[in-house]
């Protein structure tokens, strides 16, 4: 495929792609409403283009893109199930994109409604006691449940309490977000099991600790299993227990957090609740607590008068932590999530975590005698295989992941978790075929092979994409970041 | 098993049997007995596609959506014209089943798409470098001040008292969990008061924030501003409307040293509230204190131009408690919505739309006033929104104006106590000389 030329190349003076109505009052002077100096001397150099030329140039673009509805997409702890189509009809709905945040609740009950219940059934797929829906993504969500963490504690006057704790084997956005929320990041070190080391965990207890941030299952894909004992050491010592909702999409409907003993849960919708990725966001971060955390949720709450069967905003909440976003949250997204819990129910939301669990128990074990299994137990919805065995023919896993791509597959999530060397993390989710593991399967098979018998072969890849290696190092030295003419 | 899952029963007990176990249960030993969820959630019952199409549309149907309700309400999110291409292109699988560009070569298309829009947000802020996107105009105010205590080692940010509340308040949120501290300054005339501002800037301040046009609705005093922050050494964050942008002068020749903003105005739905975007530019020597994913262009191994992901050891998952920000997931989606906006409108037409809206905002405060039953708040240039002062309580304006399926403006008397009667209204290039006149007429005769 021949180099898509920007936007900005394609411009030619005065062409346009859009249209719009005579202006139908009497008109002003411009100058005579906006003082001089306000006004802009040089136009933005936006493109000019024509309309056909806008929709050949975004949709070659889309054909240089890879989504889940291309091909098969196991990348490690992101959930790339498929978005279902039905989620996007209902969210373009009029009534409900046609509508203003500020319209009087009289008026938006639909919506008030959609994120009541929402609310109310995360609750219940957690087992926590409220949830809010106003952090945007992910790590939103982290930093949202840390300050209610923290606010929690200050008003007991326990204002000591300035620590959190991370797994080694945690995502990059926990302790980054403790540090957003204001606290000191521990670490502990995981055990030969891939389980946090409780030992240690107990070594570095003190009244100095806020609480423990944990993925569960982890971010090895595998269960930590003695999670009772955990939320034992950190509640008597006065801590509270944080459940990064990553994996959630393992549990359904099997465990909750709420009854594994966490206070706080952040889901990712875009993950677990099937909403589409949309090439880095939007996401959608729900943070549920448990009762005696629930005045520190952020402003404002939905509430229901049952009674009346009338939803509102709730903003008179002293407690609060104040707002963490404007309006209400990513409304569209969380649409999307409350269709599909009501496609799925009980019975499908635990058909999904049962079927996701398999999937990758099946991969896994089809993969073993290839690769190098660090954690050779039962595994959850995801795994971590180690590059290392092929390393020493002088592959790395960035070779074998780009040899994937000349399969048609989006590679695994690699280099991650960090105490993994050579880290292959590979999450298939629920909505694939026997088939199409089989076909990955074969796929890693050969690859293994090649980087046994030909390991050129995999250090040259890939061979079949519009473009190949890119300097990436070149583009952080000397950085490039918008077009000049 | 539900329609998202093809495998069958049997196909599953297959698979089961390949790897050596009987049962899907098997496969959860390791989660003890004491934790397990021992019933079944409570959740309804599963809806097939056609139940489901006819409960979201049900429950759609009891809001007021603005195909049949004319909006001139506006306090941070617009009813702007949406050509019909950006949602073409949005529903392209490719771009909206994808995720963040981690493997360049097969993601080029949208990291070429956000190069652009970084490219067009630079050329409305008038600045050197922008980010890829925050999660809304709110958090992109709070990142920035941030950015600004970072990079002048200054713990206290002053914020205009005309900035949106909502900002506002998230960035108090923000700061507070920080430790940094935030002050803010009033207003006079619809405009920041430079004297408060000048009095409470001193050599701790990092930075100063203000909005423009600002939530009045007034084209604020940017360039004082800056002077202010510039004479004790702190940064003049800028939070901008884009659409004013097409015809207002760019922050970045202005003094601002960071501009961010809502870009929900750049071809995004209003769809209650989000998801939206943040926009976040600034000067270059800047870049790697910067929150957020940045694309840049690089060659692939045949030469070949490309774009990646850069300057990536500012963030999370390589940095991790010392990253710049924790942001990993944005607003990419949105991101490309408003690329494809700027391409369709280009550099006449997003200049011509905002004309449209200036001129139909200044005829509409115009026919406000004539109704004699609303004041002037003040007598500072505007753009598309303005403020005027109501004899009768504003919400008895805007219940009245419901019944006639039109959606009044925003009561400032919520935020800013001390005006009773603020009546904050927004006029878009897509209300029509009849709408408004209906409007000003029905809001006229109120009492």
């Amino acid at each position: 495929m021949r180099d898509n030329p920007l936007i900005f190349e394609l411009s030619k003076p005065g062409r346009k792609a859009y249209s719009l109505p005579c202006c139908d009052i009497p008109l002003k002077d411009v100058k005579d409403v906006i003082p001089e100096d306000c006004l802009r001397k040089d136009s933005a150099l936006l493109p000019e283009v024509g309309e056909i030329d806008a929709v050949r140039h975004f949709t070659n673009l889309s054909l240089r893109n890879h989504g889940v509805d291309s091909g098969f997409y196991p990348l490690g702890s992101c959930t790339m199930k498929y978005n279902p189509k039905i989620n996007e009809d209902v969210a373009r709905l009029d009534g409900f994109m046609k509508i203003h945040p500020y319209q009087s609740d009289d008026s938006a009950q639909g919506c008030l409604e959609i994120l009541y219940k929402t609310g109310e059934m995360l609750a219940e797929c957690t087992g926590m006691d409220k949830v809010t829906l106003q952090p945007a993504a992910g790590a939103h969500g982290e930093m949202t449940g840390l300050m209610i963490i923290k606010a929690y504690h200050e008003s007991r006057g326990d204002t000591d309490r300035n620590v959190i704790i991370v797994p080694d084997s945690a995502h990059g956005t926990n302790p980054a977000s403790a540090a957003i929320a204001g606290f000191n990041v521990i670490e502990v070190k995981s055990n030969e099991q891939g389980n946090v080391d409780i030992d240690a965990l107990q070594s570095i207890m003190s009244d100095k600790v806020a609480g423990l941030m944990l993925t569960n299952p982890n971010t090895l894909g595998l269960f930590e299993r003695d999670i009772e004992k955990i939320s034992k050491i950190i509640h008597d010592a006065g801590g509270l227990l944080y459940y990064d909702g990553a994996n959630a999409n393992a549990i359904m409907g099997i465990s909750r957090p709420g009854d594994m003993g966490f206070d706080v849960v952040h889901l990712n919708l875009h993950k677990t609740f099937s909403t589409p990725h949309g090439g880095g966001g939007p996401g959608s971060g729900p943070v549920g607590v448990k009762k005696d955390l629930v005045p520190f949720l952020p402003v404002p709450i939905v509430d229901a008068d049952c009674d009346n069967e009338r939803y509102f905003l709730d903003y008179n909440r002293p407690q609060s932590i104040g707002r963490v976003k404007s309006f209400y949250g990513n409304f569209g997204v969380v649409l999307k999530a409350y269709a599909y819990i009501k496609s799925l129910g009980a019975d499908g939301l635990l058909a999904a975590s049962q079927t996701a669990v398999l999937n990758a128990n099946y991969i896994m074990n089809k993969l073993k005698e290839y690769f190098e299994l660090p954690f050779d137990r039962k595994c959850m919805h995801e795994f971590v295989l180690s590059g290392q065995k092929q390393k020493e023919k002088g592959v790395s896993t960035l070779d074998m992941a780009k040899r994937l791509l000349d399969f048609g597959y989006h590679p695994p999530t690699i280099y991650f978790p960090l105490i993994v060397k050579e880290a292959i993390m590979i999450e298939p989710t629920e909505t694939e075929s026997r088939e199409t593991l089989d076909e990955f399967i074969l796929a890693m098979i050969q690859i293994a092979e090649e980087a046994e018998n030909d390991p050129q072969k995999v250090k040259g890849a890939p061979y079949n994409t519009v473009v190949v290696r890119l300097d990436e190092a070149g583009a952080a030295r000397n950085p490039v970041l918008r077009w000049r003419g | 098993m539900s329609r998202y899952i093809p495998n069958t029963k049997e196909e599953q007990q297959g698979m089961l049997r390949d790897i050596g176990l009987s049962s899907i249960e098997d496969l959860f030993s390791d989660i003890p007995e004491n934790i397990r969820l021992k019933k079944e959630l409570e959740l309804d019952n599963p809806l097939s596609e056609m139940e489901l199409y006819d409960h979201m549309k049900n429950i759609a149907s009891s809001n007021a959506n603005l195909n049949e309700y004319s909006c001139f309400i506006g306090a941070g999110a617009y009813d702007h014209y949406i050509p019909v291409l950006v949602d073409h292109i949005l529903s392209r699988q490719e771009f909206y089943t994808s995720y963040t560009p981690y493997q360049p070569e097969i993601s080029q298309g949208m990291l070429q798409a956000i190069f652009e829009y970084q490219t067009m947000i630079c050329e409305l802020t008038g600045m050197d470098v922008a980010n890829a996107s925050m999660y809304d105009g709110a958090t992109a105010v709070a990142e920035a001040a941030s950015m600004a205590s970072g990079i002048t080692r200054r713990s206290k940010v002053l914020v205009a008292s005309t900035v949106h509340p909502e900002y506002r308040q998230v960035l108090k949120t923000y700061s507070h969990f920080k430790g940094a501290q935030v002050v803010e300054v009033g207003y006079k005339n619809g405009l920041i008061d430079l004297e408060d501002m000048e009095k409470k800037t001193d050599t701790d301040t990092a930075a100063i924030i203000v909005q423009y046009p600002n939530f009045f609705g007034s084209i604020e005093l940017i360039k004082e501003a800056g002077e202010i922050a510039h004479s004790k050494k702190a940064l003049l964050i800028v939070c901008a409307d884009p659409i004013a942008l097409g015809m207002l002068e760019a922050p970045g020749k202005l003094g601002a040293d960071i501009v961010v903003g809502e870009g929900q105005s750049l071809g995004n739905p209003l769809s209650f509230g989000g998801p939206y975007l943040g926009f976040f530019a600034a000067r270059e020597k800047y870049l790697r204190k910067m929150p957020g994913r940045i694309i840049g262009q690089t060659v692939d191994n045949l030469g070949r131009r490309a774009f990646v992901l850069t300057i990536q050891t500012r963030e999370q998952h390589i940095r991790r408690e010392k990253a710049t920000s924790n942001i990993c997931s944005n607003q990419a989606l949105n991101a490309l919505a408003a690329a494809v906006y700027l391409t369709v409108m280009g550099k006449q037409g997003i200049r011509e739309v905002a004309e449209l809206c200036l001129q139909k905002a200044h005829y509409a405060y115009d026919s406000l006033i004539e109704t004699k039953k609303f004041k002037p708040a003040f007598s500072t240039p505007f753009f598309k929104e303005f403020v005027v002062i109501s004899e009768s309580p504003v919400s008895e304006i805007n219940k009245k104006l419901l019944g006639h399926k039109i959606i009044g403006g925003y009561d400032l008397a919520r935020d800013y106590p001390e005006l009773k009667g603020g009546w904050l209204v927004a006029v878009t290039e897509k209300r029509t000389k009849q709408e408004i006149d209906n409007m000003t007429k029905k809001a006229g005769v109120v009492i």
